[in-house]
This record gives structure tokens, C-alpha cells and sequence, in this order.
């Protein structure tokens, strides 16, 4: 299927090369069949709260810390990862997501990797036989099916970002930075081959993450899936943060928006309420504000979340579906909101 | 080495090859390299972007040779992105029919345009992209001999920039020809804006991360026939510009507009307003909803007699008092409060001033005074004497951009 092309110049010495191996196998991550992702030595899995949607793709996270580092962090809960630290995503489909043992096709391995200077992104694309993914750093396009959660069966042209569009999601004051294992995402318990446990208490117990002064009083970000799990807003905002303010907050790509949605924002105009857009061109949907408290139906926010146009969606990538369950979240929280100024 | 780019170039029929190609290069690209576009028509599923870059060239063979088409674009919000650069030059080539934004450039310091062209071909719609080129948080910015048509928003379109250079440019069918929003020391000369909404706005917006500009001059440009329907998707506050608008200037100071010849834009030739024009609320604590300091002279203006728009009420307001000879330079009459002095005077140097143009009527609106009630303004007797205007303000600096050629 794949078709190498030997036009391109040889580009000699760009940086990322220094760092990316062509194929996946050769970090050994994983123990060989490499489809199993089951993990060798100081590769971990790990979980987040409250996960990003990417058309509804499955995901497996491994950390790898050098051996004998630690992870650090400052009174302000940033952890910092050694020089060295892998986190690996795995992105995969099951042919019917309603059935677990249902086959499971692995499409790509994302990998961040701390060097000297920042992170760097390599993507990995999987081979038509699932034996190892390939380096793509011009990124993918690969037809997917699946039956979906509801019986319907789904076929989209799924997008594997190249390195740009990696950069352009994890930059934060234009340096590469991991988006999903923050303290208060990690906070999380995980099933472990020895039992549930806590994921930072875990990662303490075996020495890769720098010891809390009281673990019981760090955040935990709310997992959005879960209908108990805190309030109606703190689900929304948890849903926001990890969908939206990776590029909506200060500091982020889409700061020029001056919508900023990060869960520890508290502007009401920065969260967008009675906020008239300013370059969202026909992102704006005919609607003034992007959100109208009480009214979903009026605002942009909604009518952005609900496009899969790409002059119109947002997220503006990652994304050919609709995340309804997100949709239907944000709706019912906007529909909260006590209507007028 | 490995023999690594063998393994790494993945395509399939998907992603075609020019475009996985041009990606890649874009990726690769080090500095000091010319990346070279063949003359053709190319579809591109895709934004393209480039990165942290810098000393860039990416040139085609002609605005009208090397052509990115976005027509049937799947993914991505721009045609072209460009982020976190450093003396980045486009050249020669044309993006037509993005889905958003034909070219983006954020956070980069030194971004020529040079001979680009950005055009939705289905003339204007509200369904093109927003806007054409469009700088956005960037140092020295040069824009020439460029063409932008059709875009929803702004053809032209810098924001929250510094160091701006836009001239010997066409902008038309856009609903914004050239826009200079949130920006600091832009020079715009000898462009020909014709046949949008609005020809050249300068506006100062609130809620934004930059937050004020100033420091902008207009000057040698042609603003002709701005009269086209204003199809910018509601919501946007390019919507609230008038049909038939040359120049608007809103909630910004120091401006300079002269030696321009601006002819038959049928509502307002040029307009000096606040932001309260757009009845928009805001609450932005450090944001300056006035005017102040704007100097407009030695323009030519021309206007065959016309009706203004009837789709804005400042335009059936006109119609309303003036009917077919609407006045050339309209000023809302808000005038900075922490400006007035305690003899109640406005210090020259933060004056509207208006001297030596052409044939140029006056009007203000006095917007505190005469709009108290809907049906206020009708029999309002507004004030055409553009003598409260004379007087002069010290020509602005010369811009001048820190680009490496």
C-alpha cells in the first residue's frame, strides 16, 4: 500500500532525525509481537482523566523514564520530565467497539521525546500487517472502519498529523510541551498486573516522579465520561481543557482568539460568554457570541463543535467526526448558564 | 545515517504525492533553502505548514503559474500555515479556495509577501474563508504586489502585528479590501482597493491579547467602488462595516490618511468612529473604545451622486438627512473623555484634523447627543462644518522594517 517515492532530496542533518528511528520496533518498547503493546523493562502505562477525542480511536500511553532519573515539579504541580523520557500514544480501532475481543487494528504510534533542548514529536504509521509502524513525518491519511458504540457502522478518512500539526497542538510560548500528563490528569487510579493504584503513587513507589508533600490534597481533573464524576461545569471545563486549551489559552496558538479555556481560567469573557469572535469568519455560524448563556442553539461554541467543515470545526484538527457525547455535555452545561448579562 | 527518508516518505493515494512531498520539504526544509513550486494546478487535501523555521523562500513561478488549490481541501483550517518563524519570504504562487484562511503566518518575525495571490473563485460568498493573507502576531511584515479576492472577512489582513509595510497591492470583492487591526506602525500605500464592502479599515478591537495599536499610515492608495454587499457571516465585526465604506477608522489613534484619491464609496468616503458604533458591550478594562490624534489631508475625494446603503442604519440615516449627496469624512463625534482638558478643549496633538483635501464634505454625527432615542437622530441638525476640524498634527514616522533580503 505504501508508496516510497525517491524524488525528495536527501535532507542530511535535520535535528529530528538525530532523534527518530525509522520504524517503532527499534526503540524496543515493546515486547515483539509489537501489536500486543505489551510494554519491556522501564516502559509504564499510564492513564489521563479526561481524555481528547479523536474520532472515537482507542488509545494506549506508556511513559519510559531514563533509568535512575526522576521526574521533578515545581509549588506550581509542572512536572519535569528528564532529559531522555519517552511518552509514547498508541491510536487503534476494534472492529466493533461494542465487543472488546473484537479484532483490533492499530493505526499510529505517536511518540514525544524530551531532548536536550525541548520535545520533539515523531509520528509512527502501522503496516498493513501490524508487524511495526513506519516514520511518517509528513503525516498519513488511511481509510478506517468500524462498527460504532451504537450498532451504526463508521468509515472515515483518518488523519495522522505530520510534525507541524503535532507541534501545533502541543506548543505552549512556542516550545513543544506534552498536553495530557499534568499532575491533576495523572491523578488517576490505573489497573496495574499487581493491582489498582494510584498512578502517581505508582510512579513515586517506583522512583520516577519526585515525592508530594500531601498526595491526597493534589487536583485530579474530572473524567467528562463519567456522569457522577463531579459537577455539570466541572465536567464541561474538564472536556474544554483538554479538547480546546491546548491551543485557547495564554501562551497558546489560539490566544489571538482572546478565548481562553483552560480549567484555570475565570474570566467569563475569556470562557467566551457574550464574547463576539474576531477572526472567526464563517466559523461564527451567523451566531454574535460565542457562548449565549441558556442558549447552545445560539452560540459559537456550539456551532463549531457540532461542524465537521474544516473552515468551520473545532478542534481544527484530529477530528472527522462529531464527539457527540461531548457535544451533548456542552450543550446541557451552556443550557445551565442563567440566562442574560 | 540509515538510509531513513526511503522508509520515512510514506505516501499512498491519498495523500498525494505533490502534497506529502511539498509537506515534507516544508519539514525539512534548512536554512537558507529556496523551495521551489512547478507551475500547475495542484489540489491539496490538506494545510500545509511549516514550522519554527527560518531563512525561507518558498517560490513558485508566478501568481498565476504556481497554483495551491484548496477546492476539495479535507482537513486543516488554513491553506497555508506558517508559525514561530524567522524571515520567512513567499513568493510567486497563488492559494485559492481554502476552506479558512488562505495563508496564516503567526508568531514570526520577518514575513514577505511578495507577488501572492490568495482568491476564493466563486466571487464573494459567505462561505469562502475568512481572510486571505493574513499576518497575525508578527514582526516586520512586508505585503507587495499582492491580489486578494473574495474573502469573507479581510483579503489583506494584519493582526496584532508590528512593523508593517502593505503596498502596491489589489484587494477586491472582499468584504475587508486591507485591515490593520490591534497593530503598531503599519504604512499602506499605493494599493488598489476596489469593489469590496469596506476598502481600508484600521480598528482597534478589545478582548484581544495585543491590545492596542497605533501609528498607522495610509497613504498614495486608490479606494474606489467599495460598494459591494456586505456578506461577511454575522458574528463578525467586519459585518458592521457599511456598504459602500472607503476607509474606517475605529477605536484607534494615530492615524494618518493622505494623498489618497478616494472615489465613489457610497456611504462614507472615510469614517472616524468609536467602537460604540457596533453597539457591541465589552469589558475590557484596558481597552479605549475612541479615537484620537487621526489627521486626513491632501485626499482627493469624488463621489457621483448615489444613494448610501439601506442595509445599516447609519446608512438609512444618511439616506434619511442627506439622500443622495452623502459627506465624504463622517466622525462620530466621540472624542476621548480623558483627552478633554478642564477648559473642556481637546489638546491639539489629539484632535481629529482635517485640512487641504479635495472636494471633501463633513459630518458629524454626534453620537452622545443625537441618539438618545431610535427616532432621535432623524431630527437631529447635525454639524457640517468641517472647521471644528482645522487644524494640523505632526506627520507620523516613516516605517521601517528589519527584514534580511
Amino acid at each position: 500500500m505504501a508508496v516510497f517515492f525517491a524524488a525528495s532530496p536527501i535532507f542530511p542533518s535535520h535535528p529530528v532525525l538525530e532523534h527518530a528511528l525509522p520504524q517503532l520496533s527499534e526503540y524496543g518498547f515493546f515486547l515483539e509481537p509489537i501489536k500486543e503493546q505489551i510494554p519491556t523493562g522501564l516502559v509504564l502505562p499510564y492513564a489521563i482523566a479526561s481524555p481528547l477525542f479523536s474520532d472515537y480511536a482507542e488509545k494506549l500511553r506508556f511513559i519510559k523514564v531514563p533509568k535512575n532519573e526522576t521526574i521533578s515539579h515545581d509549588e506550581d504541580l509542572e512536572l519535569d520530565y528528564p532529559v531522555g523520557t519517552f511518552l509514547i500514544k498508541t491510536f487503534y480501532y476494534l472492529s466493533d467497539s461494542r465487543d472488546l475481543d473484537s479484532e483490533r487494528r492499530l493505526i499510529e504510534t505517536r511518540i514525544l521525546k524530551k531532548t536536550t533542548s525541548e520535545w520533539i514529536a515523531i509520528p509512527y504509521v502501522w503496516n498493513e500487517d501490524q508487524t511495526d509502524a513506519v516514520l511518517a513525518l509528513a503525516g498519513h491519511r488511511t481509510d478506517v472502519s468500524w462498527i460504532h458504540r451504537d450498532g451504526t457502522p463508521i468509515n472515515i478518512l483518518y488523519s495522522i498529523p505530520n510534525m507541524n500539526q503535532c507541534k501545533s497542538c502541543h506548543v505552549y510560548k512556542n516550545v513543544q510541551q506534552p498536553i495530557g500528563p499534568k499532575v491533576r490528569n495523572l491523578n488517576i487510579e490505573f489497573s496495574y498486573d499487581e493491582g489498582k493504584k494510584n498512578q502517581l503513587e505508582k510512579w513515586i513507589s517506583i522512583g520516577i516522579l519526585e515525592s508530594f508533600n500531601e498526595l491526597s490534597s493534589l487536583p485530579r481533573t474530572v473524567d467528562y465520561e463519567n456522569p457522577h464524576d463531579g459537577t455539570l461545569d466541572e465536567r464541561a471545563r474538564a472536556w474544554l481543557d483538554i479538547n480546546c486549551a491546548h491551543c485557547h489559552r495564554k501562551g497558546g496558538p489560539a490566544e489571538t482568539s482572546g478565548l481562553h479555556l483552560d480549567l484555570e481560567e475565570s474570566d467569563p469573557t475569556k470562557l467566551g460568554i457574550f464574547k463576539p469572535p474576531v477572526a472567526a469568519g464563517r466559523g461564527a455560524g451567523d451566531r454574535k457570541y460565542n457562548i449565549v448563556p441558556g442558549k447552545p442553539e445560539e452560540s459559537i461554541m456550539e456551532y463549531r463543535i457540532t461542524s465537521t467543515d474544516p473552515g468551520v470545526m473545532m478542534p481544527e484538527l484530529s477530528r472527522k467526526l462529531v464527539h457527540d457525547e461531548g457535544v451533548k455535555l456542552i450543550q446541557a452545561w451552556i443550557k445551565e448558564m442563567p440566562e442574560g448579562r | 545515517m540509515r538510509s531513513i527518508l526511503m522508509l520515512c516518505v510514506l505516501s499512498s493515494l491519498v495523500l498525494a504525492e505533490f502534497e506529502s512531498d511539498l509537506q515534507l520539504k516544508l519539514i525539512l526544509a534548512e536554512p537558507g533553502d529556496t523551495i521551489q513550486l512547478d507551475s500547475g494546478l495542484f489540489p491539496i487535501l490538506g494545510t500545509l505548514s511549516m514550522e519554527g523555521k527560518q531563512d525561507i523562500v518558498i517560490k513558485g513561478t508566478g501568481m498565476n503559474g504556481s497554483i495551491l488549490d484548496f477546492s476539495t481541501q479535507v482537513e486543516g483550517a488554513q491553506g497555508l500555515s506558517i508559525t514561530n518563524c524567522k524571515n520567512i519570504t513567499l513568493e510567486d504562487f497563488s492559494v485559492q479556495d481554502a476552506k479558512g484562511d488562505a495563508i496564516k503566518c503567526q508568531y514570526t518575525d520577518g514575513i514577505t509577501f511578495r507577488r501572492v495571490k490568495a482568491q476564493w473563485l466563486g466571487g464573494p460568498r459567505s462561505i469562502n474563508g475568512a481572510y486571505g493573507l493574513y499576518p497575525v502576531q508578527c514582526e516586520n511584515v512586508l505585503v507587495e504586489h499582492c491580489v486578494a479576492i473574495a474573502a469573507s472577512d479581510a483579503g489583506i489582513y494584519v493582526g496584532q502585528s508590528k512593523n508593517i509595510i502593505v503596498r502596491f497591492s489589489e484587494a477586491f470583492d472582499n468584504v475587508a479590501g486591507i485591515e490593520i487591526e490591534n497593530s503598531t506602525l503599519a504604512d499602506v500605500y499605493g494599493n488598489n482597493v476596489h469593489g469590496n464592502t469596506g476598502g481600508i479599515l484600521v480598528f482597534d478591537l478589545p478582548d484581544l491579547v495585543v491590545k492596542e495599536g497605533h501609528q498607522v499610515r495610509i497613504f498614495d492608495n486608490i479606494i474606489k467602488d467599495n460598494n459591494l454587499d456586505n456578506f461577511a457571516p454575522e458574528g463578525n465585526i467586519v459585518g458592521k462595516v457599511p456598504s459602500g465604506t472607503g476607509i474606517m477608522i475605529m477605536a484607534t489613534e494615530m492615524v494618518e490618511v493622505f494623498e489618497n484619491t478616494i472615489i465613489d464609496n457610497k456611504t462614507a468616503g472615510t469614517a472616524i468612529v468609536s467602537y460604540f458604533i457596533t453597539e457591541e458591550e465589552t469589558k475590557d478594562s484596558q481597552y479605549n473604545p475612541y479615537t484620537s490624534s487621526i489627521y486626513i489631508h491632501d485626499n482627493i475625494y469624488r463621489r457621483n451622486s448615489q444613494i448610501p446603503t439601506l442595509d445599516h442604519d447609519i446608512g438609512l440615516l444618511l439616506f434619511f438627512h442627506f439622500f443622495r449627496d452623502i459627506p465624504d469624512i463622517i466622525y462620530d463625534g466621540m472624542p476621548d473623555p480623558s483627552h478633554i482638558s478642564n477648559n473642556g478643549l481637546i489638546p491639539n496633538a489629539r484632535r481629529l484634523c482635517i485640512a487641504d483635501n479635495v472636494d471633501a464634505n463633513y459630518l458629524n454625527l454626534e453620537l452622545s447627543k443625537n441618539f438618545n432615542s431610535w427616532y432621535s437622530p432623524f431630527f437631529a441638525d447635525f454639524n457640517t462644518d468641517a472647521n471644528e476640524c482645522n487644524c494640523t498634527l505632526e506627520p507620523l514616522p516613516e516605517v521601517i522594517l528589519k527584514i534580511d533580503h
